[in-house]
């Protein structure tokens, strides 16, 4: 089943990038974005060394972008401020993913108590309110906090809406007919979770993963936004921080500063929810018929 | 009965999980609150049993009790609606959270209404007339402002209202040379101009970065009420297209939303910290940030339970309000 499955699915992933242009400029913002993540600290290294004589310059060819309240040049800022946020982000989006797939497939494997309880927990974390739990979360720990650490904060908050989903369609799953065909085959359970339900799920599973990345950007970009986490590097959020803080508002002068990280995470979100939708038409036959 | 008695289960434990959680990472948080003031008021020149007591009067708990006794107390606090005394501030909790609440509640009860009527009116047009030019851009504003956060937004319309046109004011409830009323008196009208000027940002902020999602939801759960039986029936009756669209399209294509209206009133608590911290706004979500900077843990334990229990409540309420209006529910 493997097989011909992997091929339909890259032959329709083409297709769907051909027939629709704004999910093809998606995947190229994220790549672009990834490139600057991976390759953008090498080429264009940042010097953190104030040069108050360099105040605020505009752009130039030296200083594409202008520079900051300390002289320092802004492109480099956002070029090396890339990589921690992609790195958190997709880190939150694995962690997410995971800890959601377990509970929501357990739940939904084992039923009873177990799955009550599982249920009444994600119930209980889905109504609190995510955004301010986050932070007296992220304000309890200990200072400083590497980019893994980041992304577990974020995944505390992020899973229990895809663990519900996850459950939701393990339980409808297992009541179709070819399951209970593999199961009058003595098939053993495993056999059937991984080969028989889980490739159902893996619409879902995709698609909420870059729902959990976006997640990822947006909550950590917040949270050093408003200084809830400490600064350990050049970072998009930290960024607006300082520029927020220099009273970036009122002085023109310093509106680059502020709009270029602002720039690049609505640019980046909007290339994966462009790319989200492009997955949508491929996972969900449904919508491809209507075309 | 079931039901109701299930939903009523889920907002107990939601609210012990919520005051659960915020009471031990308050005392998890850095530096020990705790501890910070009890040397503090110690080196002020207190004893010791008197700096004790007077932190247990701050924070409403004693800190040397074993944690389960200190739990205890706390709970007991709150349900006298005691939230203890702010470090910074030197006021009782809930005098700053009664301040604090109605602006959150009058500016983001009137953002949401006008994003979900906006939403609501937007969506449906765009069912009836999908492929229009109104849907196609809709389509694209609503994919992107999904991508756009609050803050930027706000920093636009600040930039461009009230920097460059100058037409509205950047920051505050109303203008700073007017004071509030006293207690028991009327506003007086320029005062209730002042707050409604001072409103508009903060509002078109919600507005602008939640609008796009109503839209979608309406346009999506009215093209399904579209294809349903007694829609063609009512036409087939020879009903008015107004009676069709208002009372069987426009009144069934909502109920989902109102579903959602509860998720919604959840997230309005994520991004009232950043419209209030923009735009200087004295609500809650300015006093929750606040309170963290100043490292008041009082405060921001305060703000938190606030939030939690008016989250929870909204959310049981909305449930409650979807149960009445699609009885079909219950049944689940």
């Amino acid at each position: 089943m493997s097989r011909p499955r992997s091929r339909g699915f890259v032959a329709s992933f083409t297709r769907a990038l051909r027939k629709s242009p704004s999910s093809m400029l998606g995947f190229a913002i994220v790549a672009f974005f990834a490139l600057m993540a991976i390759l953008g600290p090498i080429v264009l290294p940042f010097d953190n060394t104030y040069y108050p004589s360099k105040r605020y310059f505009p752009p130039s060819w030296e200083n594409p972008l202008g520079t900051d309240f300390a002289g320092r040049d802004v492109l480099r800022q956002v070029v090396n401020g890339s990589r921690d946020v992609l790195l958190v982000a997709f880190l939150t989006g694995a962690i997410t993913t995971v800890v959601s797939f377990m509970i929501g497939i357990s739940s939904g494997m084992t039923g009873g108590l177990f799955d009550s309880t599982m249920m009444a927990i994600t119930d209980v974390f889905l109504i609190i309110p995510s955004f301010p739990l986050l932070v007296i979360i992220a304000t309890s720990l200990p200072r400083m906090l590497s980019p893994l650490e980041v992304a577990f904060v974020i995944s505390i908050v992020g899973w229990p809406g895809l663990a519900r989903t996850l459950r939701a369609q393990v339980l409808s799953v297992r009541e179709k007919p070819f399951i209970e065909a593999a199961r009058c085959l003595n098939l053993s359970r495993l056999h059937i979770l991984f080969n028989e339900i889980l490739p159902n799920l893996m619409p879902y599973i995709a698609l909420s993963m870059i729902y959990s990345i976006v997640g990822g950007i947006y909550s950590q970009v917040s949270l050093f936004f408003l200084g809830i986490l400490p600064f350990t590097s050049v970072n998009w959020g930290v960024m607006i921080n300082i520029a927020f803080g220099e009273n970036a508002l009122i002085n023109p002068k310093a509106w680059i500063y502020l709009f270029s990280p602002i720039a690049c995470i609505v640019l980046i979100q909007t290339g994966f929810i462009l790319s989200q939708h492009a997955l949508e038409e491929v996972f969900n036959p449904r919508l491809r018929s209507e075309e | 009965m079931r039901w109701i008695f299930r939903r009523i289960l889920l907002l107990v434990f939601t609210l012990v999980a919520a005051i659960t959680i915020n009471f031990f990472l308050i005392r998890l948080m850095p530096g020990n609150p705790v501890d910070a003031l009890l040397n503090e008021l110690i080196t002020q020149g207190y004893s010791y049993e008197e700096a004790l007591t007077r932190v247990a009067q701050i924070i409403s708990f004693v800190p040397n009790a074993p944690i389960h006794e200190q739990y205890i107390d706390f709970v007991k606090g709150l349900m006298r609606g005691d939230l203890g005394r702010s470090i910074r501030l030197a006021q009782p909790v809930s005098t700053i959270l009664g301040y604090a609440l109605p602006w959150t509640v009058f500016s983001m009860s009137i953002s949401m209404v006008i994003s979900f009527g906006i939403g609501v009116l937007l969506g449906m047009y765009m069912a009836y007339h999908r492929g229009s030019i109104v849907d196609r851009a809709m389509s694209l504003y609503s994919s992107v402002s999904g991508a756009i956060p609050a803050y930027a937004v706000g920093f636009f319309l600040v930039l461009i209202f009230a920097i460059q046109l100058k037409w509205l004011p950047p920051q505050g409830p109303y203008a700073p040379q007017m004071s509030p009323p006293p207690a028991g008196q009327l506003p007086s009208a320029e005062f209730i101009l002042s707050v409604l000027r001072y409103a508009i940002l903060p509002i078109t902020t919600y507005v602008v970065t939640t609008v796009g999602g109503w839209t979608l939801r309406m346009k999506s759960s009215t093209v399904s009420v579209l294809g349903e039986y007694y829609v063609t029936a009512a036409e087939a009756r020879g009903l008015s297209d107004r009676r069709i669209v208002l009372t069987y399209v426009g009144r069934n294509a909502m109920l989902p939303l109102f579903a959602q209206f509860a998720i919604a009133i959840g997230l309005m608590f994520s991004g009232v910290v950043f419209i209030e911290n923009i735009f200087l706004y004295p609500g809650i979500g300015r006093f929750f940030f606040q309170s963290i900077s100043w490292r008041d843990y009082p405060l921001t334990s305060g703000c938190f339970v606030v939030i939690s229990v008016a989250v929870v409540f909204a959310n049981f309420l909305a449930d409650l309000l979807y149960s009445r209006l699609d009885p079909r529910v219950k049944f689940e």
